[in-house]
């Protein structure tokens, strides 16, 4: 096992053995393997507008949490799970549709955040309501998170099992499942619930405006890089885990490096996925050459070229 | 306009009529397909072409009428139907090969996970070799050309051993020379697998070589018959309501309004449009 102490300078003093740091390992990976998973049907449903409208939309819930004085993943959940149900009753069929509905709810959200988190900040037991519900708070957690994230996120990812082959199927023609019987409004129900506890779950850990990078961003990597669903659902998980866990150990040390004030976790996270978007890009292009290289569209003579 | 009636008919339509919107789409219609037939369903955009496929399909109930699949009385996943409906929208990104998009065909309405199981793969393998898409059965279905995209997309209808097919403008977005394979594998699956087809389409001509039956939409109302039967002045100018002349050049037909010598659906039949 990793030591305690001799990893230096990759891991800066007490990495391992604090406790915030536990609690902020465990429930950025859960969230972020929920949310590869949901993301990348968020992706080829081309419901990104919904997924970044439901994390702003928890806004409102996670700062209707602070004056209540309840954990903010409740407000998280409770806001989300009900704008993911007005979301299907206002109608979500067709995509013109399915922004008009999340617009419309997106807008009145935003409203009541805004109330809310004007709210938290003049009453003076609150303060750092705002950066906290906007940009996330992992290293502030407590301990007892983790149980709440974990059943979230089973449940998430358990709903998402079920629907997994009506999903996919309505994903790739909704008239193709339709005809074939599947209850397509159903499923892009359980869907959007889904979507909805996946996206309480990382504004948790790099806030409510951040979420949807760890929702899209991940799952966009995954498609550059794999032909089947299954493979890009587990390379999505895997990027989020990794994007994750090097974004917290980048802040945790960067607060050693700056002597004191490190940089905000949330923004190591997001750097940290937008690198490997490019990457991604990168190697997804030399595939693609190699491909057409090898492919008989450009005759080209058998013999290895790479004699290094 | 009536057609007679065939009594082994895999597909039975009788005197169908549908109102949507308080809008009658289709009225009293009447066809019938037998086993191995191959069905064109003309008409221009707005006839009521997908309107009655989703009535077959039972996605649509019918105001008055009848329809009869196999014998039965249509239902809702009907296994006896195998759909593939009109420009499905593949992204480049969508991760799915194309056995896997043929998969689903088997069991995409199932919940749950489908286990790679050797029977299961054996049937997709066998129905890929069958339309003539074995060489990209791996590749991602968002990177193949439209007449392979069509390809799949009729494996994954075929899959569960239909007895009538039923296609929603399949040839609309392929060259010509695309579109007479897909036409020309749809022929040999029907005679092969004694399948019934019916295939919508707004250009009767990449169809004229195999279709033996014929149901012309105008306005909601249908003339059905052999191809002889249906295409003839003075057939298709009853249903229009209007003179029309059908003329002969080369081999195709063409569709035209008679009083102007204006072709009168100038888009869907002039030869020139569809460029290779």
């Amino acid at each position: 096992m990793l030591g305690a102490t001799s990893w230096s300078p990759l891991f800066e003093p007490g990495f391992f053995s604090s406790e915030p740091v536990h609690v902020a390992l465990a429930v950025g990976a859960i969230a972020a393997v929920v949310s590869g998973i949901v993301g990348v049907f968020t992706v080829i449903r081309g419901q990104s507008f919904a997924g970044h409208a439901l994390s702003d939309i928890g806004t409102a819930g996670g700062s209707a949490a602070f004056l209540v004085g309840t954990s903010t993943i409740y407000g998280f959940v409770a806001f989300n799970v009900v704008a993911a149900a007005v979301m299907e009753l206002i109608g979500i069929r067709k995509p013109r549709g399915r922004d008009l509905a999340t617009g419309i709810v997106l807008g009145a959200s935003l409203g009541l955040a805004a109330l809310f988190l004007y709210e938290d900040t003049i009453s003076s037991s609150t303060t750092g309501a705002t950066v906290n519900v906007l940009f996330g708070s992992i290293f502030t957690l407590p301990p007892g998170i983790t149980t709440v994230i974990a059943v979230l996120g089973v449940a998430s990812v358990a709903l998402i099992a079920v629907l997994y082959r009506p999903l996919l199927l309505s994903s790739v023609s909704y008239e193709l499942a339709e005809a074939r019987g599947v209850p397509v409004r159903l499923v892009g129900g359980g869907y959007l619930l889904a979507l909805a506890l996946a996206v309480s779950m990382s504004a948790v850990t790099i806030g409510a405006i951040l979420s949807t990078a760890l929702l899209i961003g991940p799952a966009a990597i995954a498609l550059r890089l794999a032909t089947r669903t299954g493979v890009a659902i587990a390379v999505a998980a895997a990027v989020g885990v990794f994007a994750c866990w090097v974004g917290t150990l980048i802040a945790y040390d960067s607060t050693v490096w700056a002597g004191g004030n490190g940089w905000p976790v949330s923004f190591c996270i997001v750097a940290v996925i937008f690198v490997l978007y490019f990457a991604s890009g990168v190697v997804a292009r030399l595939r693609a050459d190699r491909r057409r290289a090898t492919s008989g569209d450009q005759p080209t003579a058998a013999t290895p070229v790479e004699v290094a | 306009m009536r057609v007679e009636t065939d009594p082994d008919a895999v597909l039975r339509v009788t005197d169908v009529s549908v109102s949507l919107g308080g809008r009658r789409v289709l009225d009293r219609v009447s066809f019938s397909v037998g086993a191995g037939g191959f069905c064109g369903l003309i008409g221009s955009n707005g006839a009521g072409k997908t309107t009655l496929l989703r009535v077959i399909l039972g996605l649509i109930a019918p105001s008055s009428g009848r329809i009869e699949v196999a014998g039965g009385t249509r239902s809702r996943r009907n296994p006896q139907i195998g759909y593939v409906p009109q420009k499905i929208a593949l992204d480049t990104d969508m991760p799915l090969r194309a056995r896997d998009l043929v998969g689903l065909g088997l069991d995409g309405h199932r919940f749950g996970f489908s286990w790679p199981v050797g029977k299961r793969r054996s049937a997709v393998d066998e129905i890929l070799d069958a339309v003539g898409a074995t060489e990209f059965a791996d590749a991602r279905v968002g990177n193949l050309s439209g007449g392979e995209q069509q390809r799949v997309m009729i494996a994954q209808a075929l899959i569960s051993r239909p007895e009538l097919l039923l296609l929603d403008e399949p040839l609309a977005n392929l060259d010509i020379s695309s579109a007479a394979e897909v036409v020309e594998l749809l022929a040999r699956i029907a005679a092969e697998q004694r399948i019934a087809i019916l295939l919508s389409a707004h250009d009767m001509n990449p169809l004229l070589p195999v279709m033996d039956h014929v149901v012309y939409l105008a306005d909601g109302r249908a003339a059905s018959g052999t191809t002889d039967q249906v295409v003839r002045t003075d057939t298709l100018s009853r249903l229009y309501g209007h003179q029309v002349e059908v003329i002969h050049v080369q081999g195709r037909v063409l569709v035209v309004s008679g009083a102007e010598h204006q072709a009168h659906h100038a888009d869907d039949t002039d030869p020139t449009r569809r460029g290779p």
